[in-house]
């Protein structure tokens, strides 16, 4: 038991005096996150509008293959990713295994998926109201599609959260694609595996915490957003 | 609510210019990826060497820390320009195939039988290894193995066989995980570990196990470096992995192994001073 409260006091003590290390790791976990869900969140959020509005062949099977990939384990797209960006690989010469960009890529793979199905049954689930609603009152097309946008800005913002906090909190991707290189690659996640591999609690409950504490800011911003627009 | 959303999107708009920036002017230098075990860089030797090594050159060394197994096979792929690995046999095959050049015997230790204070197969004192892992296994122990290919699991593997035993059972476990890892596990199971001496020394403080045998000769643990091949895949920083190597081999280099100490005890002995 008192090795924890050691470890927890220690973490206070990182936290609080921005130990340039954990703050390093966890700047890189934040950026590398930001950036694959905005990209995911840019290309997924059309996908999943798309295929929730429009009809068309095949759309069944799209959906379950992306249901699919919604439990896709972070260590297949590790190891799957892994096998083309190695040197060998067909894309080894874009040199993108243990960088930041490899986890990025592995991580835009890991979203993209979250991001296109929650958009997608968040249209589907208005589509039905505002859409079948707006047109009887006499709207356009155009001017129902519009409504439906509005109505849906809210999912739309759970889903790209959702998706942010997938892979924030995952290391698969980081520790086969990055390699948990310091000060390179090294995120919140593979920097916890690694300090409890070496017995160091304090260091790793210390990013233990600052993880918890993203995705406890990320909750509140998206309530308060969900909360203001209703 | 306009102006509000506009600063939003105006302090969004700045985090990720800023993010953009960052990763540009963070890109710099030459970059050298050095494969190499989990014992030199879970025991803090690399923290010494690599930034030595750094100081004054535009190189900047990315480590990754597998066992030997995975780090000869990084090299072997061409997803690594140096390694810095011990399981002497397979590092000559790795050279006699052509995937690497230029090795060099860099600095040794020894690897020890670490177990419970209890010690239920009694090898306290014992430094035939042969005979500890006989002992170990006629007793049905709990022994933690590594597992990863490493080697400290080549050099362990080795010694089962030595002794005409094919460890297997539920007292025998493997880990699949680097030296650090390993030895946490088998601290929390109370179970029997082969162990380097430079890890072991590294996490004394936060383990019980103790050292139960060592000193036999089939303990000693040769560390090596070497190039990868460059004639082999195109874009390894063959350059950078050979100044690397003159580095290590270098007296400043050697010094800062032998200089090298957790808690008085030297982890590493530099073999070229």
């Amino acid at each position: 038991m008192e090795y924890i409260l050691i470890g927890i006091k220690n973490a206070l003590e990182l936290i609080l005096t921005m130990d340039q290390e954990v703050m390093q790791i966890a700047v890189l976990s934040i950026t590398t996150s930001l950036i694959s869900s905005l990209i995911a969140s840019i290309i997924g959020i059309p996908i999943g509008f798309l295929i929730g509005h429009y009809d068309f062949k095949g759309k069944r099977i799209i959906i379950t293959i992306l249901n699919t990939l919604l439990s896709l384990p972070t260590v297949v797209i590790g190891i799957l990713l892994f096998a083309f960006v190695s040197r060998r690989g067909p894309l080894g010469d874009l040199e993108l295994l243990f960088t930041s960009k490899g986890i990025i890529i592995g991580q835009i793979i890991l979203a993209l998926p979250i991001i296109a199905t929650l958009t997608l049954n968040t249209v589907k689930d208005s589509e039905s109201q505002v859409v079948v609603t707006a047109l009887s009152l006499g709207a356009s097309q155009q001017q129902a599609v519009l409504m439906l946008l509005k109505e849906i800005k809210f999912g739309v913002l759970g889903a790209v959260i959702t998706g942010f906090g997938r892979v924030i909190g995952e290391v698969g991707v980081s520790m086969m694609i990055g390699g948990n290189i310091k000060r390179v690659t090294r995120t919140l996640t593979t920097a916890i595996a690694l300090e409890t591999s070496k017995g160091e609690f304090g260091f790793g409950i210390a990013l233990g915490i600052i993880l918890m504490s993203i995705s406890l800011i990320i909750n509140f911003v998206l309530h308060h957003f969900q909360a203001g627009g209703a | 609510m306009s102006k509000k959303r506009m600063t939003l999107v105006f302090v969004l708009v700045c985090l990720m210019a800023l993010v953009v920036v960052g990763y540009v002017s963070g890109v710099k230098d030459q970059r050298l990826i050095m494969a190499t075990t989990t014992s030199t860089d879970n025991s803090g030797l690399l923290d010494q060497l690599i930034p030595a090594f750094e100081k004054g050159r535009n190189i900047r060394v990315d480590v990754v820390a597998v066992g030997t197994g995975k780090a000869l096979e990084l090299g072997r792929n061409g997803d690594a320009d140096v390694l810095l690995v011990h399981a002497k046999s397979a590092e000559l095959e790795f050279i006699d195939n052509g995937y690497g050049v230029n090795r060099q015997e860099v600095m040794y230790n020894d690897f020890i039988v670490l177990g419970p204070k209890d010690d239920p197969a009694n090898i306290k004192g014992n430094s035939d290894a042969l005979a500890v892992f006989k002992k170990i296994a006629a007793a049905e122990a709990a022994f933690v193995s590594r597992g990863d290919d490493s080697g400290t699991n080549k050099k362990e593997l080795s010694i089962w066989k030595e002794a005409g035993i094919e460890p297997q059972g539920s007292w025998y476990q493997e880990t699949g995980q680097g030296m650090g890892a390993s030895l946490t596990i088998a601290n929390e199971k109370q179970a029997y570990i082969l162990a380097d001496r430079g890890t072991y020394l590294a996490y004394k403080d936060k383990i019980e196990l103790e050292i139960l045998s060592e000193g036999d000769p089939l303990f000693f643990n040769l560390y090596g470096v070497m190039a990868v091949n460059p004639e082999k895949h195109e874009g390894i920083n063959y350059d950078g992995a050979m100044e690397f190597i003159e580095f290590i081999m270098s007296k400043k280099g050697q010094e800062i192994i032998r200089d090298f100490t957790v808690s008085g005890e030297r982890l590493f002995n530099p073999l070229n001073l």
